[in-house]
């Protein structure tokens, strides 16, 4: 490990530039009323109009497109009835556990090995191209490989998905080592710190706000990867009811399920944004 | 009495055509004040990070009582231009941080940080995070921070380069008490030439090209503050204005050639 390798580089901005929206007018004052949250809210509620519109109108036969009265009929029944042996709160639980366990795993070798990357020119040279390789793959593409190895329990659908994960917290963690500014390092030197030392109290405190961020992403490529994991022989989980569902053409299971994962996953966002404020409250206040 | 002394150092970056700095040799006692001036890259900063430890010269040496210096260490403490504060802490944790990599208790080492804090006049700011403080309240966390971890040295580099010109009057005065108090050496980087003549008991004028020391001043107005006389009575001292019109030469010699 050589602390020499540090290079300067600014944290990455999340945020997104509001001056590229009105280039050409003066700098006005921001007006209290229009905001983007609204703007989002807007929007949605036109797709779910437009949505009910066409599902009333029989503008595409139900087998296409269910109406949303009928998405949320099967909503109901599933929460209380159960699809294909489980309820709803049943296939939710399972792909939870799945993607929680699968992002523990992803924390656990992610981290280590962004660390190694960002502060290890063998780590780099070991790591990154592994990394960079096992990026692109599609989880369906692997997936017999891992059947083949672990075969078809628990641990197999969490590999999967902790796969997906792997490349977005190791590279995070790795972005925000790099960042760490030299000046902060030479500091905590000089005030007798080790190499070890720097590493626990100055690098990965520093990077924090860069690993909580690939979490963020991580969790994204997570819930992408479900549906791929739960092809393996399960009995339970959102991506097993929707295939299960499309088997039969019940496109309402389907779209509710879509659905289901696509309000989990903004709720999990939402979480982890607040989780990123109470942790690393400095970011974006220096 | 240990020194800190470079000895004909020269400090050459890879993949650079010319050294940065060429056979610069310093001696700082104890009680030293020692303020190296000079244009922009004329290597400053490269020369306090040799006494510092984080670069290695590439002839000559830096010795620290007699002994080659050859990584960063606690008795030369260094204070940067952007404080290198860790947010992530409170102005008490950063101020006692030399401790904890020490292994000292926790209650001992808050303690001490107070003392601290308090030497630098912000007795009330130890609960603070870093991004409530503003730019002068934070170098003096970062002199505490440093003071902590009992160096015989402070290295300081352009320490005050970004606060406003009131604040950082105020802070020179704060350097003198603490050099005073800490009885420690001091080596700092400045391009206040004023701010040189306040602290200095010498000042090492440097020019470019490669980096080399032009001339030297034996000065003391900064022992005069430090002896009780008022800091604008000394600034009122003829002798102040005419060391300040020579510094004002020596650095800005052959400039208009
Ligand atoms: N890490 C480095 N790598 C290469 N060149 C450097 C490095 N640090 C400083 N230099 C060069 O060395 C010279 C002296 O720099 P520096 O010591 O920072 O001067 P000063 O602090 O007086 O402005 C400059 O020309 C600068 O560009
Ligand atoms: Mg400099």
């Amino acid at each position: 490990m050589s602390v020499g390798t540090y290079t300067e580089r600014p944290a990455a901005k999340t945020g997104e530039n509001d001056w590229l929206s009105v280039p050409w007018s003066r700098p006005r004052p921001k007006r209290a009323g229009v905001s983007a949250r609204l703007i989002s809210a807007l929007t949605i509620l036109a797709l779910l109009a437009a949505w009910t519109v066409s599902a009333e109108l029989r503008l595409v036969s139900p087998v296409f497109l269910p109406s949303p009265a009928a998405v949320w009929a099967k909503l109901v029944v599933a929460a209380r009835d159960g699809f294909v042996d489980a309820t709803l709160a049943q296939h939710i639980t399972a792909s939870l556990s799945r993607v929680f366990a699968a992002l523990v795993v992803a924390i656990v070798v992610g981290v280590p090995v962004g660390l190694a990357i960002g502060i290890s020119k063998v780590g780099r040279g070991v790591f990154d191209p592994l990394l960079e390789s096992l990026r692109p793959i599609p989880p369906l593409a692997y997936l017999p490989l891992i059947v083949i190895w672990f075969g078809i329990g628990e641990p197999s659908k969490i590999l999967v998905i902790a796969i997906a994960m792997l490349a977005p917290v190791a590279l995070s963690t790795a972005a925000g080592v790099r960042g760490v500014s030299r000046e902060r390092i030479d500091a905590a030197r000089s005030l007798g710190a080790t190499r070890g030392q720097v590493v626990r109290h100055v690098v990965l405190p520093s990077a924090l706000p860069s690993i909580l961020t690939g979490l963020r992403i991580a969790l994204g490529a997570g819930w992408s990867t479900l549906v791929a994991a739960e092809l393996v022989a399960a009995t339970r989980g959102l991506g097993f009811m929707i295939q299960s569902a499309a088997q039969f053409l019940v496109t309402d299971v389907v779209m509710m399920g879509i659905l289901v994962i696509a309000t989990i996953a903004f709720a999990l966002e939402f979480i982890i944004r607040r989780i990123e404020h109470a942790l690393v409250p400095w970011t974006g206040r220096q | 009495m240990p020194h800190l002394a470079l000895d004909k150092v020269t400090v050459h970056y890879d993949g650079q055509p010319a050294p940065a700095v060429e056979r610069v040799s310093l001696d700082i006692g104890k009680g030293d004040f020692v303020v190296l001036v000079g244009r922009s890259g004329c290597g400053k900063t490269s020369l306090l990070n040799v006494a510092a430890g984080l670069v290695a010269p590439a002839r000559g040496q830096a010795t620290m009582a007699g002994r080659p210096i050859t990584a960063p260490g606690p008795d030369r403490a260094v204070v940067f231009q952007n404080d290198a504060l860790f947010p992530w802490l409170t102005a008490r944790e950063n101020v006692a941080f030399a401790l904890r990599l020490r292994g000292v208790p926790a209650d001992k080492r808050a303690r001490r940080a107070d003392e601290l804090l308090k030497l630098v006049k912000l007795d009330n700011a130890g609960d603070k995070r870093i991004w409530e403080l503003s730019g002068g309240m934070r170098q003096r966390v970062g002199l505490a921070r440093a003071l902590a971890a009992e160096p015989e040295f402070l290295l300081l580099d352009e320490p005050l380069g970004a606060l406003d010109a009131l604040t950082r009057e105020r802070m020179q005065t704060t350097l003198l008490d603490l050099w005073a108090a800490a009885q420690v050496g001091v080596l700092m980087v400045t391009h206040g030439i004023e701010e040189a003549l306040v602290l200095a008991t010498r000042i090492v004028v440097l020019a470019p090209g490669p980096g080399h020391v032009v001339r030297t001043f034996e000065t003391h107005f900064g022992r005069r503050y430090a002896a009780g006389e008022p800091i604008r009575a000394i600034k009122a001292d003829a002798a102040f204005a005419a060391t300040r019109a020579d510094l004002t030469d020596a650095i800005f010699e052959g400039e208009a050639a």
